[in-house]
């Protein structure tokens, strides 16, 4: 069973914020799933590799090249807020 | 026939031959959409006028096709919304690379197709917009999370069109919706430009109405891209090189052990009489024993939340999509995400947040991905004695709308799909019939790590064999 | 120093390699562009672009690895690092976890007494920077901040240091010893200002003779190495007080305020960060080969501590000279091109080091940025020592050959500054000079042997220093008997 406080503890990790009805589903639902999926750690792998890249090759590279150039009006164009060419945001500190 | 009857196959003969011109080719499908696609909503974008956006210049294969996307491949024209509201009316300043070379061999973008939000979920109900229709029965779901793009060929809306799979997205719906619905291996299609949701597990594949069509539009959407270190560096055959082939002789294994689990009596009967076809056009049919199928779901369920959690922070509304306000940025990211993302979403992100966070990650992320590996070796020495596994796809076929379920057992709907993307191979659903209810049946194909080329040759063998209808007629006033 | 504690710091350096293009994308690193316009889909994180490995960027990492002789991962991949920050537009920063590039390395610094000592490196690892925020109004209070994603995606390498620095001295001669590898390798300009090299320390103390670490502070935002050095000792103070007085160290972030020169604790979370690392999927791993390691080695210059050291045996340096010598590439360069065509090597490192070294700094440039070579230098060093001109018009030579590249011996022409040695002429003049100052002479002749040097400078004023002196020494002595 997952606790309301560590569901708190995993939405702040996630940048969620959930309602009271929320946390009990979800603490609910996620001890349910987790019950399912913790029959995995039964399955002996001892010894085993895990495979992080399911076809893996390796060194795949590009030259150092620059081959973009100014896009910016591009990138801002969806912005939901901007100033001067940049990205606008909320200030970093609660305001007082 | 009618234009919109005729298959990507027949299209392009008829175009080669002069028979149709492209500007038909698209004028019909459009009069098509324009007929059902109130029913069926297939769509969350398109262009209103499809004859208009051909470019007589771009003259490849895909000369005046047609061709659906699914909303989370980026196209420069159309909304990209992944069907989410975090992305509502979000417009990329980029192409995915599908949607370059279906542009690039004369396709037209006939739309952008309705997703369960960031491809999480098996109905399209979770999209933030609107529910597709099965067009076999509009009381029923298309399936998901590609379910736009299978209900707008089934429904004849386009002859072909791209859907994503991370644990059955592409075969699930193609099975609910009895078209052919093929997941190649990991890497043989580009994904750059797939807005991800389980980077080592999603892959772009065609849904059809034939095999050979899969084949033919896989010819066009494969390919080594410079702008994806992980799609493969091969040497991609002619996918439909083998199509003319007969199956005599090829090996077949069947895992019984599927058979015996929670499924629908008419899917496991379908799959017996598929392997019945086999046997009968000279292939040996055998039984063979896969790994669990619900460990493999397990570590699924573990690695693409995991992976999707990652994906998924980037929706944080700084620099595109919707945003929702805060009195500090921190703020301001956790209103957005909460406020936009559905309960689907959250609940994923959630989970893998979970299986990531320090204290559980070596129990639950680590294990998964050795279990990854166990499942794959098992399957490598299946392939090692048989050439292809026939077995059931979805265990039951389409849901009704609304239909209310715990998640448990909407993500048990995954369990035959998802050990063909923990291992990365291809596999393909086959439409095999209809239920008593007159719903889409189908089986499911997997073959080794790139072995496309046979695997599309058994499923046309058998394709033969079964000749299943694939277009729903749709008629007025049903 | 304390007597009771002794200090223990580690170092956390991150170095912008400088590449042409970002690490995973093909925007210019560039410093200094309009703000955004080094941007694209991939850097800035949109939905499905993919990140691509710049292969520049991996080699130059493996150069410093190797440079600062770590062994390597033959298998390496990237990781994700996840936490929500502006500056970071996917959410998660692509570095390296458990398998960086380098591990298990050594950088040898000198201390103060002129022993060197080896400074452990844990690991040196590839990952990518993030993006500027740009505060209105300072970080506190701002209602908004802005972002500027230019320097997002930019290659940096993370050197991380063992916690073997024992004192705030030794840890600006460890970052001075990395920096100038690191410019040896060519691989980055270095430049704190430019945030292309940043530092972060971890500081502890321990009473002397404990085995186990005490509780350490992260110390942050320190601009420079002087900051470092301050900011260090300043730390050390602050936590020899709280122990003097019973109290302890708090774990905890401190950032260095260099306007009231002290450290100071970053409010915010005190929750350890939980990144969630984990294999990044869109990146294929690495495998770096014997023969590739092989390669990365012959392509590595003499660094900078060999090179000393070749220098005071090769030339017969003090070690003050090969150490000065050998502080950039550059100028140890100019050295030997120098004394590879000029015998006295001391007399060629005596040049560098006084003119060349003020004239670089008057001029406001580096090594390499003058027009001197070597081969000029050994031409004005002649002309010194076959005597056409003096040292004191050397310098004026100097200076212009600096400036303009033009050969000594043509400047010595063109400006007219051959020394005086023609007898006949000099004599001319010293007797003039003997009859003008009858008082010298007889000072000179009643045993005041040193107002000679009154009567040489005066036959340098008159020849404008062209004189040759020994010359005109001799010929005032000989003119004194006449009289
Ligand atoms: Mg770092
Ligand atoms: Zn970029």
């Amino acid at each position: 069973m997952i606790s309301r406080e560590e569901i708190a503890h995993i939405a702040e990790l996630a940048s969620l914020k959930l309602t009271e009805e929320e946390k009990e589903e979800f603490s609910e639902q996620l001890s349910d799933v987790l019950n399912y999926i913790n029959k995995i750690l039964e399955v002996d792998t001892e010894g085993v590799e895990p495979t992080y890249y399911p076809l893996p090759s390796s060194n795949i590279l590009r030259e150092d090249e620059v081959t973009n150039q100014d896009r910016r009006q591009e990138m801002l164009e969806q912005a939901p807020d901007k100033e001067d060419d940049q990205f606008k945001v909320p200030g970093i500190e609660q305001k007082e | 026939m009618k234009i919109y009857e005729m298959t990507l196959a027949g299209l392009i003969e008829a175009r080669d031959s002069k028979r149709i011109k492209p500007g038909e080719i698209l004028a019909a499908f459009q009069t098509r959409t324009e007929e059902v696609e109130e029913r069926v909503r297939s769509f969350l974008d398109r262009p209103r006028d499809l004859a208009a956006e051909y470019e007589d210049s771009k003259n490849g294969k895909f000369a005046g096709i047609p061709v659906a996307l699914k909303a989370n491949m980026a196209t420069s024209k159309l909304t990209t919304s992944c069907g989410s509201s975090i992305l509502e009316d979000y417009r990329t300043p980029y192409q995915s690379t599908v949607a370059d070379k279906i542009t690039g061999s004369g396709g037209v973008i006939a739309g952008k197709t309705n997703m369960d939000e960031f491809a999480m979920g098996s109905t399209t109900e979770h999209s933030a917009y609107q529910v597709t229709r099965n067009p076999w029965n509009l009381d029923h779901v298309p399936g998901g999370s590609s379910g736009g793009s299978a209900a707008a060929v089934a429904a004849g809306e386009v002859p072909c069109a791209l859907g994503s799979d991370t644990g059955g997205s592409i075969r699930q719906p193609a099975a609910f919706c009895g078209v052919v619905g093929f997941k190649p291996t990991y890497g043989v299609v580009s994904r750059y430009g797939l807005a991800a949701f389980a980077s080592s597990l999603d892959q772009i594949g065609p849904l059809t109405r034939t095999v050979e069509d899969a084949a033919i539009t896989l010819n066009i959407i494969s390919g080594v891209d410079p702008l994806d270190s992980t799609s493969a560096r091969i040497d991609h055959p002619d996918y439909t090189g083998k199509l003319d082939q007969d199956i005599a002789g090829m090996s077949f294994g069947l895992p019984s052990s599927y058979l015996e689990m929670d499924i629908d009596e008419e899917i496991r009967n379908q799959v017996l009489e598929a392997a019945e076809k086999l046997r009968e056009a000279g292939a040996e049919v055998r039984e063979i024993e896969l790994p669990p199928a619900d460990l493999a779901l397990a570590a699924y369920y573990i690695i693409a939340t995991a992976e999707a959690s990652s994906n998924l922070a980037r929706y944080d509304g700084v620099q595109y999509g919707t945003r929702q306000s805060g009195d500090n940025v921190r703020d301001m990211f956790v209103n957005t995400r909460s406020f936009s993302f559905g309960p689907e979403v959250k609940r994923r992100i959630m989970l893998g947040t979970f299986a990531l966070s320090s204290g559980y990650q070596d129990e639950l992320y680590k294990k998964a991905l050795k279990v990854r590996t166990v499942i794959k070796e098992k399957y490598e020495k299946v392939f090692s004695e048989i050439d292809i596994i026939l077995g059931p796809n979805s265990p039951a076929p389409a849901f009704k709308i609304g239909e209310d379920m715990d998640p448990l057992d909407v993500y048990y709907t995954d369990i035959f799909t998802v050990p063909v993307n923990i291992s990365g191979f291809p596999a393909l659903s086959l439409p095999a019939g209809f239920s008593e209810q007159g719903l889409p049946l189908s089986v499911q194909l997997i073959g080794p790590a790139f072995g496309e080329v046979e695997l599309l040759q058994a499923a046309s063998g058998l394709e033969k064999r079964l000749d299943v209808p694939t277009l729903a007629a749709l008629e007025k006033g049903r | 120093m304390s007597k009771k504690y002794e200090t223990v710091i580690g170092l956390e350096v991150h170095v912008q390699l400088q590449t042409e293009s970002k690490l995973f994308c093909g925007c210019s690193a560039a410093y200094g562009a309009e703000p955004n316009s080094n941007t694209c889909p991939i850097c800035l994180g949109l939905p499905g672009t993919l990140p691509m490995l710049n292969k520049r960027a991996l080699r130059f990492a493996l150069q410093a690895s190797r440079a600062a002789d770590c062994q390597i991962n033959q298998f390496s991949k990237f990781d994700r690092k996840n936490y929500f920050y502006p500056d970071l537009p996917k959410g998660y920063q692509i570095s390296q976890y458990d398998l960086p590039l380098g591990y298990d390395g050594r950088i040898t610094i000198e201390t103060e007494e002129g022993e060197t000592k080896e400074i452990g490196l844990t690991r040196i690892h590839l990952e990518e920077d993030a993006g500027k925020l740009i505060h209105a109004g300072s970080v506190g209070d701002s209602a908004h901040s802005y972002v500027d994603y230019n320097r997002g995606g930019v290659p940096l390498i993370e050197i991380v240091s063992e916690p073997d620095i024992r004192s705030p001295e030794e840890a600006r001669a460890y970052l001075n010893a990395l920096k100038q590898i690191i410019l040896y390798l060519g691989i980055s300009d270095c430049n704190m200002e430019e945030g292309s090299l940043r530092c972060d320390a971890n500081v502890s103390l321990r009473t002397r003779g404990d085995r186990e670490f005490g509780i350490k502070a992260e110390v942050k935002n320190m601009n420079s190495f002087r900051a470092v050095e301050r900011a260090l000792a300043y730390e050390v103070k602050r936590q020899e007080k709280l122990l003097d007085a019973g109290r302890k160290v708090v774990q905890e972030t401190r950032t260095w305020d260099e306007s009231r020169q002290e450290t100071v604790s970053m409010r915010g979370k005190e929750e350890a960060e939980d990144y969630r690392y984990f294999p990044e999927p869109d990146l294929m791993p690495l495998e770096i080969s014997d023969e590739f390691i092989e390669e990365i080695d012959d392509s590595l210059p003499e660094l900078p501590l060999e090179k000393k050291h070749r220098f005071q045996e090769q030339y017969d340096l003090p070690a003050y000279d090969a150490g000065v010598l050998t502080q950039s590439r550059e100028l140890a360069k100019l050295f030997e091109e120098s004394a590879g065509k000029y015998d006295d090597a001391k007399e060629v490192s005596n040049w560098l080091m006084g003119e060349y070294l003020r004239l670089l700094k008057e001029n406001e440039v580096e090594p390499g940025q003058d027009e001197l070579n070597g081969e000029k230098l050994a031409e004005l060093l002649e002309l010194i020592e076959d005597g056409t001109i003096s040292s004191k018009i050397a310098k004026e030579v100097f200076e212009e050959t600096f400036v303009s590249g033009k050969a000594p011996g043509e400047v010595v022409e063109e400006r007219g500054l051959k020394q005086i040695s023609d007898e006949d002429e000099l004599a001319e003049i010293v007797a003039g000079i003997v009859a003008d100052n009858p008082e010298v002479v007889e000072d000179i002749k009643g045993g005041k042997d040193k107002a000679i040097g009154f009567l040489v400078g005066q036959v340098m004023q008159e020849t404008r220093g062209k004189a040759n002196p020994q010359l005109a020494n001799q010929l005032i002595r000989e003119e004194i008997e006449k009289h």
